[in-house]
């Protein structure tokens, strides 16, 4: 805000010591810590779920897990993948970095982002815990459709309040990030001046407070349905089980943009940092950002061309979902334009934005066909829609998450890590994510439906093909916490601010490692001017 | 504290340190799910909510407990003022979508999933094959009559009577809250204390009115949560908004105890104006309520 200075309370580095800097923090960089770190851990338990499926799938027959095993496996992959690792992912990068790039001290309710964040252990214990009851873990998908959901046994409700932990985390995390923006920028930090992955996160943070409590709304409906005897999702009594799929994606399908549209905004810092180049089109880029918000709410039903709904809203869906293509293809217009005539250097953080730039392209243009209405109703359930969601999550969030650990790891440690390491993992992960799912498109094309143990024989070669992806994939990933290990134990320091000769932003105005609370005094009105691109 | 030196400099943004009470909220909140688990599972009885319950309760007096402790120090500046008036709008907001998904439901049965299960639209084969018989209406219990009465009818609150006095009360409490504000603006503190005590009066009022309600269509009306979709979207939507008032009433008569103890000025008294909009926002989805359940 423009008219109060922003000074933290204190000028000095008082650090609390032992398991109470943790379990007590109030300081954003302690808790977005914790939040990568249970990311990157429930990453690893996801992966390994994946791990199972890909093992199971390598051969047609029952290998070795049965069906219902199998089915849970999906199921809690997904859960633990989106709401474990990407979104605590995101919003430990939010943390970290939002109040240094605002010029802000802390974060803004410093409690409150304690809460949100532990929150989350509780809430997958009880997730996880799900495995172990009678009739095993939650197996009819991570959409939760009645009735299917409703068949599970003790897991049931264990699911529900887990889905309202991490929801209500969710909240109370998104809340903090929107006050930040909004109320902690430094004296001359404007909007149009505030980095891309400051505007993007704004943006996510408004889609999480609005869908988030719908997704509560829908599962406390599942709940009531099967415990206290009412029938929202029951034709006999008037409700309909396609309400759920409506209610659901009214959530699920910005909740795709809360998964991606953060990574655009690192991309969006990364690409001009090395290409020596300001950002093409800025403003664009924040318009665009906005206008996919806005799209996000009136697709939903792309998700369920083939469940019956009238013509007029087959057409009007499938048109809103294609206008999305418009404000994505400015932002991949714009990265390009970037890197036009810049002087590249390929260091790990960019590397991972340009496969980014390709590969999650492709899952843009996966997604263009599954939004064709006559197309999806043959795409629909197969392994298609999972090698295009997988496109966009796995090379568009899971690398952007990358870029933004390898671009930021040297201010946040001091230390730059191993250079070459960090090749190796880029290099590796995106050759095998390639061969872990360009075959799943051939495979759904050929018609092999998804959320199976088992499969017809012709579907081998390519199954075999992206398991053996699959297993390059997760064993690569291994080296990314052995990196950020040796680089907090024994990489080389920075000891300049700018760790990139061509970064920009107030990040890189403070000292490698930043101070415990970032801006104690706000950074004058020529810095912030000279590190925007507006 | 090492920061209650700098107090009084009104420049600088309060961070606390080490705070006990968010840990606290989490097991309090991980226990209080544990106890509705073991509960639904049969694990364990109704006693398996007190626990959590208590823990909730604790972290709920002593976390706002902290926080007043703090403002009355005078540690919170403009700008954390700004920060938590921001922080309750968010928060409001996301309860007005919380509400919308049960509202959202209530429109899809009412005009596509009744008419669709009557034969009506796109989705005639239900109607067909399933209950050809089935005429749309509204209010209903679906084509199979879930629930209500023995010989599964039920009658539903007519919107001008109990409801129409709830309406009144809301909206009376919504004015009394406002010359309560005007009077603290203008720093008459007797008819704060006043006017702030009617409002939570009328909240409890309104409550009590609305358990009343309940037991009649309980026990008379055949109207019950299980009384198909009518039941479901009624229940869940007056339920959901009771308990928010409930809330609300309660948050109303904590600030009314700070009045008499002389917390809040003329010009710094962000609680009273955060309960102040809580309760504006259940007073308006009171309104969406009263037309769209009870009246149309
Ligand atoms: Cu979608």
């Amino acid at each position: 805000m423009a008219e109060h200075s922003v000074a933290a309370a204190h000028d000095h580095d008082h650090k609390p010591h032992g398991w109470r800097r943790w379990v007590y923090a109030t300081n954003h960089k302690d808790i977005g810590t914790m939040y990568l770190v249970f990311a990157c851990l429930m990453f690893f338990i996801g992966g390994a779920m994946a791990m199972v499926i890909r093992a199971e799938l390598f051969k047609p027959g029952m290998q070795l897990v049965d069906p219902q095993l199998f089915n849970s496996m999906t199921t809690m992959h997904a859960l633990i993948m989106i709401f474990g690792a990407v979104m605590p992912a995101w919003t430990g990068l939010a943390n970290w970095m939002i109040p240094m790039q605002v010029g802000a001290p802390e974060m803004a309710l410093p409690r409150l982002i304690n809460f949100s964040f532990w929150i989350l252990p509780f809430a997958f214990t009880l997730l996880l815990a799900t495995l172990f009851v009678p009739g095993g873990a939650p197996a009819g998908g991570w959409t939760m459709y009645p009735p299917l959901v409703l068949q599970n046994g003790a897991s049931f409700p264990m699911l529900i309040f887990a889905v309202h932990m991490m929801g209500a985390s969710s909240i109370l995390g998104a809340i903090n990030v929107v006050v930040t923006i909004l109320n902690m920028r430094a004296p001359g930090m404007t909007l149009l001046r505030m980095p891309l992955f400051v505007w993007t996160w704004l943006i996510t943070a408004y889609l999480l407070i609005a869908v988030m409590p719908v997704l509560a709304g829908a599962v406390t409906m599942l709940l009531t349905d099967h415990f206290f005897g009412t029938t929202f999702f029951t034709a006999a009594g008037g409700g309909d089980p396609v309400m759920f799929q409506h209610i659901f994606w009214f959530f699920g399908h910005p909740e795709v943009y809360i998964l991606i549209l953060p990574a655009f905004g690192i991309v969006s810092e990364i690409i001009p940092t090395f290409s020596r180049k300001p950002l093409f089109g800025y403003e664009a880029m924040v318009y665009a950002t906005a206008s996919i918000a806005f799209l996000s709410f009136i697709v939903w039903a792309h998700h369920m061309f083939v469940v019956g709904m009238p013509l007029a809203a087959q057409l009007f869906f499938m048109l809103s979902t294609m206008l999305i293509a418009i404000p994505t293809g400015v932002k991949v217009f714009n990265w390009t334009a970037t890197m036009w005539k810049g002087s590249l250097s390929f260091e790990p953080p960019m590397l991972f934005a340009l496969a980014f730039l390709f590969l999650f392209t492709i899952g843009g243009f996966s997604g263009l066909m599954l939004a064709i209405v006559p197309a999806d109703y043959q795409y629909q359930d197969t392994y298609f829609v999972v090698a295009h969601f997988h496109y966009v999550l796995v090379p568009g969030a899971i690398f952007g998450i990358m870029a933004g650990v390898y671009y930021w790891l040297p201010k946040w440690v001091g230390n730059m890590y191993h250079m070459g390491l960090a090749k190796w993992h880029f290099w590796l992960s995106a050759i095998f994510v390639n061969v872990l799912f360009f075959p799943q498109h051939f495979l759904g094309l050929a018609g092999m439906p998804r959320r199976i143990p088992d499969y017809a024989v012709q579907f081998t070669d390519w199954n075999m093909v992206s398991s053996i992806g699959g297993f390059g994939f997760g064993l690569s990933q291994l080296l990314f916490p052995i990196l950020i290990y040796m680089c907090v134990k024994s990489g080389k320091p920075v000891k300049v601010n700018k760790a990139w000769e061509g970064a920009h932003g107030l990040e890189w105005e403070l000292p490698s490692p930043a101070p415990y609370h970032s801006w104690q005094t706000p950074p004058s009105d020529a810095i912030i001017a000279k590190g925007a691109f507006h | 504290m090492a920061n209650a030196a700098h107090a009084q400099d009104s420049n600088s943004y309060y961070v606390p340190h080490d705070s006990t009470w968010p840990i606290t909220g989490s097991v309090a909140l991980f226990t209080l799910m544990l106890g509705a688990i073991s509960y639904l599972n049969d694990w364990a009885g109704g006693w398996s909510f007190i626990p959590g319950a208590i823990l909730m309760a604790f972290m709920f007096f002593g976390w706002f407990g902290t926080v007043i402790g703090e403002s009355q120090r005078g540690v919170y500046n403009v700008q954390v003022d700004h920060s938590f008036r921001m922080g309750m709008m968010w928060f409001i907001f996301s309860e007005v979508m919380f509400f919308a998904a049960f509202f959202g439901a209530l429109f899809y049965a009412r005009t596509l999933s009744v008419p669709w299960l009557s034969g009506q639209g796109v989705k005639v084969f239900t109607n067909l094959v399933l209950w050809p018989q089935y005429e749309a209406t509204w209010p209903t219990n679906g084509p199979a009559h879930v629930g209500g009465r023995a010989d599964s009818s039920f009658d539903v609150i007519p919107a001008f009577s109990l409801p129409a006095i709830n309406t009144a009360i809301l909206l009376t409490s919504g004015l009394t809250i406002t010359v309560a504000h005007h009077a603290l603006r203008a720093g008459k503190r007797g008819t704060l204390t006043v006017f702030l005590a009617l409002t939570f009066i009328l909240g409890f009022t309104f409550v009590g009115l609305q358990a009343k309600e309940y037991g009649e269509a309980y026990r008379e009306l055949g109207l019950r949560l299980s009384t198909g979709i009518y039941g479901s979207t009624f229940f869940m939507l007056t339920g959901f908004h009771g308990l928010h008032v409930t809330i609300g009433a309660i948050m109303l008569l904590v600030i009314w105890l700070r009045v008499l103890r002389g917390h809040f000025t003329p010009d710094r008294h962000f609680a009273f104006e955060a309960v102040a909009w809580y309760w504006h926002f259940v007073d308006v989805v009171w309104l969406g309520l009263f037309i769209f359940v009870y009246w149309l």
